[in-house]
């Protein structure tokens, strides 16, 4: 009960920090101008997120409840993490299957499944897990949209999942990420990519109710379609 | 209303002296081994984004409070400073930077009376205490926390600081030091986090000349009633805040503001320096006892 009374308030979770309505707010402006000013700090990205997400994330996990799969993760609560991939085995499996192509991501750009921050300002303990698993299956959007890590990839996506999810963090991102790009690249994106993005955002399933996990040796085309994801340009 | 009220805790009684076993981390309860490893740790943490917090919390004028700590001293060349939990050298630059423009007004008072003296005597006069522009004032800066050092240690070289400083590694609880050998002894906001403060004490009291002066200068007790809501409001709303935004560290910030409330008061503090041995101890509240600069003697 000492542990309890220090924080004055339950820790829901690991790495739980309960915060005031103040301090959401004052953490919402403070990280949105941090990773504005500083797009290396990806853990304000995260705490953006967090602390927005009050109307969103209820929406997913409702969304999730209500599907078969998602009801599923919800129940299992599965982590993509190095510790239980299998990365031999899934390198071994055919090209084009959502396991090479994922693996090939992630050598190609150099990023680790284990770099997902855990969730510290959520409020609820099942909310906490889905913006987790949010974040554990942003690589996987890359690799079935087909997008790099640059910063013109991550807009793209990030277009994709404010459809989606609808998370501030996602709008917010969407919107200024494209600030820091050359003109050139500006054009390709809201030419093509962009409202490709939107189409394939609008049109797919939500993509937290797939058990990504089961579905390893599926083509990622076969996903793709199944999804209702338009074919990247 | 979560707005206003802090963690359900109410302030524990454990103050700065041991009570057995159990002490206090900010609001939680530990054992004095954890305590000392929890501090360790926070510093270890935020050492390179130290002085930054500092700015953005207290917006600046942590840097009026350790400059009303220097005049206070007024120390005069010649003067053998300990900067105790000097970590990284705020107050040892400045003590640098007074006792150089006070050597500069000695000589420059030295060359007017020496008027009827010809241009070669000036000059080699003027160059003889060029080489000793401190006046042999020297400043040991003892910190328990090697990032903090190297914090300091960077920023003397990129400072220019080079004369007259020195970086010791040391424990507040036991000092590194011979006795009687320190003009002055300072530790600004740094005796709030040394697990025994009557050690501390102690000690600042041993390294100290006869004639010696210990200084602190800390957070300390707000007793207008009004100003102290409106302290507690910035302190646990803000901080926190600021130390995940610009530290991305949450917990060391809410320590921090944590440690502030379980540190002795003013007259608290002041009987404790008098037990150490300490005369003439008095306190000077800032900001309306935000922070307070206490005194004695060792005569």
């Amino acid at each position: 009960e000492e542990e309890e009374e220090e924080e004055g308030w339950h820790r829901l979770y690991p790495g739980h920090i309960p915060t005031s309505s103040l301090q959401k707010a004052l953490l919402a402006a403070g990280s949105a101008a941090m990773a504005l000013y500083d797009p290396y700090r990806h853990d304000m990205v995260a705490v953006l997120g967090e602390t927005t997400g009050c109307l969103a994330l209820p929406n997913l996990r409702d969304k999730m409840k209500n599907h078969p799969e998602g009801y599923c993760i919800l129940q299992e609560r599965p982590h993509i993490r190095l510790s239980t991939l299998d990365m031999a085995r899934l390198q071994g499996l055919p090209d084009g299957s959502l396991g090479r192509e994922y693996v090939r991501f992630l050598e190609d750009n150099k990023v680790s499944p284990d770099t997902r921050m855990l969730p510290k300002f959520v409020d609820d303990e099942e909310l906490a897990y889905v913006i987790l698993r949010y974040r554990e299956v942003h690589d996987l959007m890359h690799t079935l949209l087909g997008m790099p890590t640059n910063m013109l990839g991550e807009v793209v996506v990030k277009w994709f999942e404010a459809i989606q999810t609808g998370l501030p963090m996602c709008v917010l991102g969407a919107a200024f990420g494209p600030i820091r790009l050359s003109t050139r690249k500006l054009q390709v994106l809201a030419t093509e990519l962009v409202p490709w993005a939107i189409r394939s955002g609008l049109n797919a399933s939500c993509v937290l109710n797939v058990y990504y996990e089961q579905r390893w040796e599926q083509p990622v085309e076969s996903l793709r379609e199944e999804l209702g994801i338009f074919p990247p340009p | 209303r979560a707005l206003l009220s802090r963690p359900a805790a109410a302030l524990r009684p454990l103050r700065g002296l041991a009570a057995g076993p159990e002490m206090h981390f900010g609001f939680q309860s530990v054992t004095e081994e954890e305590r000392r490893e929890k501090i360790y740790q926070v510093f270890e943490s935020v050492a390179k984004k130290y002085d930054v917090m500092n700015d953005s919390m207290t917006l600046g004028i942590h840097r009026v409070w350790k400059d009303i700590l220097m005049h206070k001293m007024n120390p005069s060349p010649g003067t053998l400073l300990l900067d105790v939990a000097g970590g990284t050298g705020d107050i040892a630059f400045r003590f640098i930077n007074y006792v150089r423009s006070v050597r500069e007004r000695q000589l420059q008072r030295k060359l007017k009376h020496h008027q009827n003296l010809s241009w070669q005597e000036i000059f080699e006069s003027y160059q003889k205490d060029k080489f000793n522009s401190l006046g042999d004032s020297q400043v040991v800066v003892c910190d328990i926390n090697r990032e903090m050092l190297k914090v300091g240690k960077q920023k003397a070289q990129h400072l220019g600081y080079s004369e007259g400083l020195s970086w010791v590694l040391g424990n507040a609880e036991e000092l590194p030091f011979d006795d009687d050998k320190f003009d002055v002894y300072t530790i600004a906001f740094g005796i709030r986090n040394v697990t025994r403060i009557d050690l501390a004490l102690q000690e600042a009291y041993r390294v100290l000349k006869p004639g010696g002066r210990f200084l602190c200068l800390e957070f300390s007790r707000v007793s207008n009633p009004l100003l102290s809501r409106l302290y507690d409001l910035y302190s646990f709303q803000v901080i926190p805040v600021l130390g995940e935004v610009i530290a991305g560290d949450w917990r060391s910030y809410q320590y921090l503001v944590e440690s502030i409330r379980q540190f002795p008061p003013q007259e608290e503090l002041k009987a404790m320096i008098e037990d150490a041995g300490f005369f003439k101890v008095d306190y000077e509240n800032l900001n309306f006892g935000i922070v307070a600069i206490h005194s004695g003697f060792k005569l």
